[in-house]
């Protein structure tokens, strides 16, 4: 909302300086945005009247004006104009001027002498929207009331200040000059002089010219009508596009203009149509028709459903009620008899119709947060106290008033105690009183009375709210948090907290990516058209297919992270991220921690659809530096340590199903982590197809971990194990196993070969001679450390468990190096 | 015997002045001291003297014997010091080459202004409540007092799930966790609520699709307007200093009566005014209120019993505040070379 200052002067003596004026609004609620001043970038431009206009000495295109400046003498000038002549007035940019593009000096123009400028409206900021009359191209050739030598500002209007609000959804009436007035004048504690608009009108029957049904009450309370005859369109007066112009809407003919004033002024949105097109001089304010069409303003044509209200005539739809105007009965130049609507539609029936037709108009927006149930009249009265005060037509001075509003201002009980009670103030009842006395409430009993236009009143928390902003926010006391209350994290919060440390600790930097991304992704990490990943959460509405889908899994923002980095030349990057995945819920879940409230016992509010399951996953990447496969492990490994995840196994991530991401990477160079049949995450190197998909010029790694799982699987607690008493007994052995022989098998044999009393097996050497290679052999060499807890072992123990663990070998075919 | 002695303690005194090895001395002491020595054969001379002079004699030898035993045991530590000294000048390194670095990895930007609101917040007594990200329209909108067709709700462009007919959607606040806490919990509540927040928003320098929240709820017997201004205030002297200062702001929130905007005193110009400030002196940081009566009963809370109060802040803001970040986007592209330097 735009306000005109030299308007709200009409209602209330705002003439404090414009900065207090601001700073006061917003702190009582109506927050000023900014406000602008008009003109403030011109100074020492005046009206001048030219006197000759003669050639120029040396240049065809120029000429040489001597003009009466109010001066004692004239001056000269220099212009290039063509639309000027000898007797105008034009605006005079002296030497020394200011314009918005720049200063003006006197100089010579081939040779001769020029001592300013004339301006055209663009020179000064404004368009033909503003002086109709004026020639939008050449210099701006005055026809206003003006003395020779007067400041421009004064002498065409250019001295008002516009100030911007932002005006919550609550406060509709604020979204007009005496609302704002209203507020001011609260605020300030300042008369406020509204006086209720009277005409004078020509005798004539209304009913005669038309008639009115309001065939939906429930939608439309309240219809008022009234004819102007003998109407002149024309441009309206200059002080009325000016306050228009401030109010940052474009004046367009004197008709239209009243309506926007109007509807500026009180917040009430007005409509004039041409009678010749409303057929049968009957209006009909009804639902529409399934299929009904009509052109808007806007010129689209729209089908309308019968949900939405149409004003008709006999025949069809002249306007969407409370929306905006059919395009054909509008105000045209002929126009010789006008019918200005005043009504009251009920709020949420113009916002869905608006919602529907993706129509939005000053109207609607207005109508659909609430106007003033009770000024239909009024305003009707004041556009034709305007059309008088403009000599727009003759106004017939019987008007329609279709009135079936049942309306009542809302009351509140009065409670200062409680008010206090609540805001933590102490503020006497006097004081409260008036403060909404300012505001224009009134009391009843122990009730509290809300004006009409004051639709967002509706309990006792609206009125300490009223009484707080008019006594100030800022003077409201501010208290220490008294009493004691526990406050410790969830285990999972704990979980989470030490698992990000750990991620840390271990060189990762931590990343943020968006939770909604591409449907590309399920091609860019090779899923099979039939994987459980391709079900999706979409979205409806997204801002594009880039952010189209809730993701299922966390790897491809991860490889896209990688990718930025990559191709942003940073030689390595080793990240994590703790984020969540998405998947469409498998069962249905109507509440979330059970079906009753807390506090009431009543039952709860019941889930439509199913949530989505939202887990958590730690997702690491890595590329360039010492990434490998193994460093990926290693990290992964020190991270289940932290955590408390005794022993895992790791199975090759093609031989299980559980993790469809394995299509993402390297099929020899993939892991599953599992630990007592529960799958805590899949692990490797980026398959080639897929690194390449995502221009990533060197190999790169992820993991990825699901913390519910890993949550599941640590232990609780960590049990310290005493300290050996006794010494460790280490044998070496070296042996030779076919090239696939996994590791991790011949560490379990060796295991169960020893028994209780192994300690650690250690690999400390893979080796291949070129006769190993021929016959897909590879040597490994393991330390096994043996201890008991119950005395030195012997070497005869230590030999037969060399023994036990010889011959396991043997039979998973691993035999001693000779 | 007398100048023998004297003689031999002389000559042991020059030789040890020149000897300049630790290994050295050890040939002097066998020399003079040893039971070859010289002084052990003038020693074995002494059966041939008077008893007279024997003590005499003896208490000289014996004085002799421990002056050497002094000059070498002197000497030896200095010939160490001298070796110590040599030794260290030897080893001197040039101490400005850099150290060598374990890996060590950084957290995210919001991650650690997250903890520090946390951490403030569990100090104060509240708890962390989480709550799903995607939820439906009664706990995003309509607990919260924006029924259907409400016009705030223009204000919150939702991202809605397909197939679910506008009823489940990405949530545009955090204040849905509110209504989970308050459905499940009876008072006094006292939580926080960091997490995601969804709204349709084309991504610029300060704006995102996604972006954080972290909300705040305080349900209990006699909770006022005053304590609202005073944990906020609290919470902003603890982040900011104790030199910032807070400014109350009427606005308008479905969810709260009295709702409020919060600014705080610019950090450039201290509330003076500025570029920065647009010569207001005070930056907009959050939104707060009171627990509108309407959201306390449908959760299923007695507004005549128990009063609260609540407030939401931008993760995304502060972070770019405290750090100096001027584009959003920066948070979200995650380079290494912007990440490290948190």
């Amino acid at each position: 909302m735009n306000l005109s200052m030299k308007w709200l002067g009409d209602y209330v003596k705002a003439d404090m300086p414009i900065k207090d004026f601001c700073h006061a609004l917003t702190m009582s609620g109506s927050k000023v945005e900014c406000y602008e001043e008009e003109g403030k970038n011109i100074s020492n431009v005046v009206v001048g009247k030219i006197l000759s206009k003669g050639p120029h000495e040396n240049a065809d295109a120029l000429f040489v004006c001597q003009v009466d400046i109010g001066a004692e003498a004239p001056i000269q000038i220099v212009t290039n104009a063509k639309n000027v002549k000898e007797g105008d007035l034009v605006p005079v940019a002296l030497d020394g001027a200011v314009l918005p593009e720049g200063k003006i000096k006197k100089c010579k123009m081939r040779g001769v002498e020029s001592f300013g400028m004339f301006c055209g409206l663009d020179t000064l900021g404004l368009t033909a929207h503003d002086f109709p009359y004026a020639d939008p191209e050449g210099v701006f050739v005055i026809e206003e009331d003006c003395k020779l030598g007067q400041d421009i500002h004064s002498a065409i209007g250019l001295d008002d200040t516009s100030v911007e609000f932002e005006i919550t959804s609550n406060r509709p009436d604020c979204l007009s000059v005496i609302g704002l007035a209203r507020e001011t004048a609260a605020t300030y504690d300042l008369p406020l002089t509204v006086k209720a608009p009277e005409f004078k009108g020509v005798d004539g029957d209304v009913n005669s010219y038309l008639k009115v049904d309001i065939h939906n009450a429930e939608k439309c309370p309240r219809y008022c009508a009234g004819i102007v005859k003998n109407v002149k369109i024309g441009p309206s007066p200059r002080w009325m596009r000016e306050r228009l112009r401030a109010s940052g809407v474009r004046p367009i003919n004197n008709f239209v203009d009243i309506t926007n004033y109007v509807m500026l002024e009180y917040g009430q949105p007005m409509h004039a149509f041409d009678l010749r097109y409303v057929e049968g001089a009957h209006i009909n304010v009804r639902n529409a028709q399934n299929g009904e069409k009509i052109m808007t303003l806007d010129g689209v044509e729209r089908e309308l459903t019968s949900d939405m209200l149409v004003i008709a005539d006999e025949k069809k739809p002249v306007a969407v009620a409370g929306v905006m105007g059919g395009e054909y009965s509008g105000i045209m130049d002929d126009t010789t008899t006008v019918v200005f609507e005043s009504a009251y539609f009920e709020p949420s029936q113009v916002r869905q119709t608006s919602k529907k037709l993706k129509l939005k108009s000053d109207a609607s927006s207005r109508y659909e947060k609430g106007v003033d149930p009770t000024i239909s009249m009024t305003c009707l009265k004041r556009a034709f106290e305007l059309v008088e005060l403009l000599g727009a037509g003759e106004v017939v001075n019987t008007v329609i008033d279709c009135n079936k509003s049942d309306f009542k201002p809302s009351e509140v009980v009065f409670d200062s105690r409680w008010i206090n009670n609540f805001l933590g103030t102490d503020i006497s009842e006097d004081k409260m009183k008036e403060y909404l006395g300012r505001l224009e409430f009134t009391f009843s009993g122990d009730k509290v009375v809300a004006p009409a236009f004051r639709i967002d009143i509706g309990c006792k928390a609206d009125i300490a709210e009223e009484v707080a902003r008019i006594y100030g926010y800022n003077n409201i006391p501010s208290t220490d948090f008294r009493g004691v209350a526990k406050a410790e994290f969830t285990e999972e919060q704990k979980f989470v907290r030490t698992l990000r440390n750990a991620a840390v600790s271990l060189g990762g930097y931590e990343i943020a990516t968006y939770s909604f991304v591409s449907p590309k992704y399920f091609d860019k990490i090779r899923l099979p058209e039939n994987s459980k990943l391709r079900n999706v959460v979409r979205i409806v509405n997204p801002l594009g297919e880039d952010t189209s889908v809730m993701r299922t899994s966390t790897i491809p923002s991860m490889l896209d992270v990688l990718s930025f980095n990559y191709n942003n030349r940073n030689e390595k990057a080793c990240l994590f991220e703790i984020s969540k995945e998405y998947l469409p819920a498998k069962e249905e879940k109507p509440f979330i921690n059970g079906d009753i409230l807390a506090n009431s016992g009543n039952q709860k509010h019941k889930y439509n659809y199913s949530l989505p399951d939202e887990p958590q996953r730690l997702t690491i990447g890595m590329y360039g530096g010492d990434a490998n496969f193994y460093t990926l492990k290693g990290m992964v490994e020190q991270l289940l340590d932290e955590m408390n995840i005794g022993e895992v196994e790791y199975i090759r991530a093609n031989d299980c199903e559980e993790f469809d991401e394995r299509f993402a990477l390297h099929p020899g160079r993939s892991a599953v982590i599992i630990k007592d049949g529960a799958y805590l995450g899949i692990l490797g190197e980026v398959h080639p197809e897929v690194q390449e998909t995502y221009e990533i010029g060197v190999k790169a790694y992820t993991a990825k971990l699901n913390i519910p799982e890993l949550m599941a699987a640590a232990a609780e607690k960590i049990t310290y194990s005493p300290l050996p008493k006794f010494p460790a007994t280490t044998r070496d052995i070296s042996l030779v196993c076919d090239e696939d022989t996994p590791a991790a098998e011949i560490e379990k044999s060796i295991k169960n070969a020893v028994g209780k009393t192994l300690e650690k097996v250690t690999l400390f050497d893979i080796y291949r001679s070129d006769d190993m290679k021929q016959n897909n052999k590879k040597s490994l060499a393991y330390a096994i450390s043996m201890r008991s807890h119950d005395g030195t072992l012997t070497d005869e123990q230590a030999d037969s468990a060399m023994k036990r663990v010889i011959k396991a070998l043997a039979a998973i075919g691993a035999e001693l190096r000779g | 015997m007398k100048e023998q002695l004297e003689k031999i303690e002389a000559l042991a005194k020059q030789e040890l002045a020149s000897c300049t090895e630790i290994k050295a001395l050890d040939d002097l002491r066998i020399k003079f001291l040893g039971k070859k020595g010289e002084l052990t054969a003038i020693l074995k001379q002494m059966g041939k003297l008077s008893a007279e002079e024997r003590p005499v004699i003896g208490q000289l030898a014996n004085k002799v014997r421990a002056d050497i035993e002094e000059a070498l045991a002197s000497k030896l530590t200095a010939l160490k010091s001298e070796a110590q000294s040599a030794k260290l000048k030897e080893e001197t390194i040039d101490i400005t080459l850099p150290g060598k670095h374990a890996p060590f990895g950084k957290l995210h930007p919001l991650t650690k202004v997250e903890n520090e609101i946390r951490e403030i917040f569990m100090g104060m007594g509240f708890e962390i409540a989480d709550g799903p990200e995607i939820d439906d329209d009664y706990h995003v909108f309509e607990a919260l007092n924006l029924p259907p067709d409400h016009p705030a709700r223009d204000t919150q462009d939702t991202f809605y799930i397909e197939n679910t007919n506008e009823s489940i959607l990405l949530r545009t606040q955090t204040s849905s966790v509110q209504v989970h806490v308050m459905e499940n919990q009876k008072p006094p509540i006292r939580i926080i609520s960091p997490g995601r927040v969804f709204r349709s928003d084309a991504v610029d320098a300060t704006h995102s699709p996604l972006f954080h929240q972290i909300e705040g709820l305080v349900i209990d017997e006699g909770i006022t307007m005053s304590d609202l201004k005073g944990t906020l205030e609290m919470l902003m002297k603890k982040l900011y200093g104790k030199d910032c200062k807070l400014r109350f702001r009427p606005h308008h929130f479905p969810f709260t009566e009295p709702s409020c905007e919060v600014d705080i005193s610019c950090f450039n110009c201290g509330g003076k005014g500025c570029s920065m400030c647009k010569d207001e002196g005070y930056i907009e940081l959050l939104g707060a209120g009171m627990v509108h009566p309407k959201v306390l009963e449908n959760c299923g809370i007695d507004p005549e019993k128990y009063s609260g109060f609540a407030f939401g802040l931008g993760l995304e803001r502060m972070v770019m505040g405290r750090y100096d970040i001027n584009d959003l986007r920066l948070l979200y592209e995650n380079d290494v070379r912007f990440l490290e330097q948190f």
